[in-house]
């Protein structure tokens, strides 16, 4: 049966890989990409543009360590602002690739083949991007070192029963998996692309970094036992991550943080706004770099069906949230719940659930979902969405907790601004950067699905 | 003590397709040939089993990784605010098991899949910087399309000439000596 006969009998988009590829093609049209392809002008312009992010990162934090966290629009009782919304944004972001590499391996879900290395790249930037904010947040960031435990002259120790040394830990943690997986993908592709490389200084680059790969049937079994242990390790890391993070919160008793619901409803967001980013940049560079054979319109209906069904996960937690606090009978929450809907930040949550409840409504059609420009604004919406969420969550609660003499307002600087476009430019800066100088599609494992179509069995 | 011709690393076939490899490869182990290696561009399914490749414990550097980091961690915990360094915060225990849950598992987690990269890496015997088998005519092409066979010369049953042969009556479309240089 041909493809688009079992395409209109299921109704779904169900090819995997373009009838027409063999392993050479396959291997030159992914290897070329870095090899020799001359770029398209529009990576020079886009690279430009994010590079001019990384600048006024650069300056925002050479500002801030001149200054201090004043700068930012800070204060007691909103002590958190801007840098810890960032940070739960773009940890959030990053899930999304571990999901994709190690999630979707356990459950031989074919379809991560094509999109796992472009994903967990992504993963990797992301909790790149997020590491800074609590860094810098620290207002002493140049003692980070102090959250490690190692033997100091002062005698002291990290307080474990913190959750925000589990955070230290869990994001580091993330943060180091996350890289040993992504290399050790890459290692049988930087042998292909030694073999394939013409310029000497090339061949010494790719060979170095292959560690000296040679494909023997031998180290591709124990390669394929590590990749699934891994996949099986980096599963629940993921989950814990998240959760971890969400604990920072709920452990607090502040209201509209102290709740069970959080760890679950933490990864969940993680998750949604991980794919819709993961959707914002994979439709752009498939059409720039014409890889719509390997990621194919099935990937993309695939991962636009995750992100609707995680973002209803998510639409679950904010109705349980506003059920909870009035079915707990406590004032405090209740209050922070009509606040919510109805105080000074009312317009930010009517925003939030209109990007991240109603917008992603449109998904329900097939015929949204296959029109690829309106699923790249509609991840977008989601993205925005999801740093509102982040926002509510942690502002709204802290500007109103007890007692109302101790109640404020909050209002980002043009320096919280600055970081946070600094950062988005840091992250589109990397992901050109990788693109240009990394295979983005896992050459060997297109090869398993190329040679799977030829046996039948894809 | 300079020998004339060069040792002989090997024979080596090359194959067209995945399949020709599989067969080639478990005729040669049931011919008697055990130093025998097979190179593709993607792990092929069997074929480690099929030239007598049988244990590879990866999944052994794998739990040895997580109990040390697991333990290890625990354990550092403990010690740090039980025994090092007490400090009552809020009156809670200060041997506060509950609490020390989630950086043992985040340890666990992190030595597990360091152990595990490490020890495959190690067990493959890599970084290798240079092996004789890239001196094989054509064997650039292990990377991308092309599927190798290699039957090394300190295997007992190994003869230049009749090993060639056999290779070349399992449908080896490119038979070479290769010579071990290092």
């Amino acid at each position: 049966m041909n493809e688009s006969a079992k395409e209109a009998q299921l109704g779904y988009p169900t090819q995997l890989i373009g009838e027409r590829d063999s392993y050479e093609s396959a291997t030159r049209q992914i290897g070329s990409i870095v090899l020799d392809q001359k770029q398209p002008r529009s990576w020079l312009i886009g690279f430009t543009i994010a590079f001019i992010g990384v600048m006024l990162l650069m300056v925002a934090i050479s500002y801030l360590f001149f200054k201090g966290v004043g700068i930012w629009g800070i204060n007691i009782p909103i002590a958190w602002g801007f840098a810890i919304v960032n940070f739960v944004w773009w940890i959030g972001i990053g899930h999304a690739g571990t999901l994709i590499s190690a999630f979707l391996l356990l459950m031989h879900q074919k379809w991560r083949n094509s999109i796992n290395r472009f994903a967990e790249a992504m993963t990797i930037f992301a909790v790149a991007c997020a590491g800074l904010f609590p860094l810098l947040h620290l207002g002493r960031p140049w003692v980070f070192y102090w959250l490690l435990p190692y033997p100091d002259t002062m005698g002291l120790w990290p307080q474990f029963r913190s959750p925000l040394v589990w955070d230290v830990f869990a994001v580091s943690t993330y943060f180091t998996v996350s890289l040993i997986f992504w290399y050790a993908g890459l290692i049988p592709d930087f042998a292909t692309l030694r073999d394939r490389a013409e310029k000497r200084w090339k061949q010494i680059v790719f060979g170095v970094l292959s560690l000296g790969w040679r494909g023997s049937a031998r180290h591709w079994a124990r390669y394929e036992s590590a990749y699934v242990l891994l996949a099986g390790l980096a599963t629940p890391l993921v989950v814990s991550v998240h959760s971890v993070v969400s604990l920072d919160f709920s452990v607090g008793i502040v209201p509209g943080w102290h709740s069970t619901i959080f760890p679950p409803y933490f990864v969940a967001g993680a998750i949604y706004s991980g794919f819709a980013m993961v959707l914002t940049l994979m439709i752009p560079v498939r059409r720039i770099y014409h890889l719509e054979n390997m990621i194919t319109d099935r990937h993309i209906n695939n991962m636009a069906n995750v992100m609707f069904a995680t973002g209803w996960m998510v639409a679950y937690g904010y109705i349980m949230e506003a059920f909870m606090s009035w079915f707990s009978g406590n004032r405090y929450d209740a209050f922070m719940m009509s606040n919510r809907f109805a105080g000074p930040y009312a317009h930010t949550f009517w925003v939030l659930i209109l990007c991240n409840i109603l917008v992603p409504q449109a998904l329900w059609s097939r015929r949204v979902r296959d029109n690829h420009v309106v699923l790249w604004l509609i991840s977008i919406v989601i993205n925005i969405g999801m740093w509102l969420e982040r926002y509510v969550i942690v502002i709204v609660s802290l500007h109103r907790d007890f007692v109302p003499s101790a109640w404020s307002m909050y209002g980002g600087t043009k320096w919280d601004y600055a970081m946070l476009l600094g950062s988005m430019g840091l992250f589109v800066a990397l992901i050109y950067l990788f693109v240009r100088f990394l295979p983005m599609i896992s050459i060997a494992e297109v090869r398993t699905l190329i040679s799977e179509r030829e046996e039948g069995t894809l | 003590m300079k020998t004339e011709t060069p040792r002989i690393f090997g024979i080596v076939a090359e194959f067209h397709d995945h399949m020709a490899l599989l067969n080639a490869a478990r005729k040669a182990h049931a011919s008697g040939y055990r130093k025998l290696d097979a190179y593709t561009p993607f792990p092929i399914e069997g074929l480690a089993y099929e030239i007598g490749f049988r244990k590879n414990r990866v999944a052994l550097c794998c739990l040895l990784g997580g109990l040390t980091g697991g333990i290890g961690g625990y354990f550092m915990q403990w010690y740090a605010l039980a025994i090092d360094y007490p400090l009552n915060v809020g009156g809670r225990p200060f041997h506060s098991a509950p609490s020390f849950i989630p950086i043992t598992f985040e340890l666990t987690v992190l030595c597990a899949a360091l152990a595990t990269v490490i020890g495959m890496l190690a067990l493959n015997g890599l970084p290798r910087p240079h092996h004789p088998i890239f001196s094989a005519r054509n064997f650039a092409r292990a990377t991308t399309d092309k599927f190798f066979l290699a039957i090394e010369a300190s295997d007992k049953n190994f003869n230049a000439r009749k090993t060639a042969q056999f290779l070349r009556e399992c449908g080896a479309t490119n038979v070479s000596e290769v010579n071990d240089e290092g």
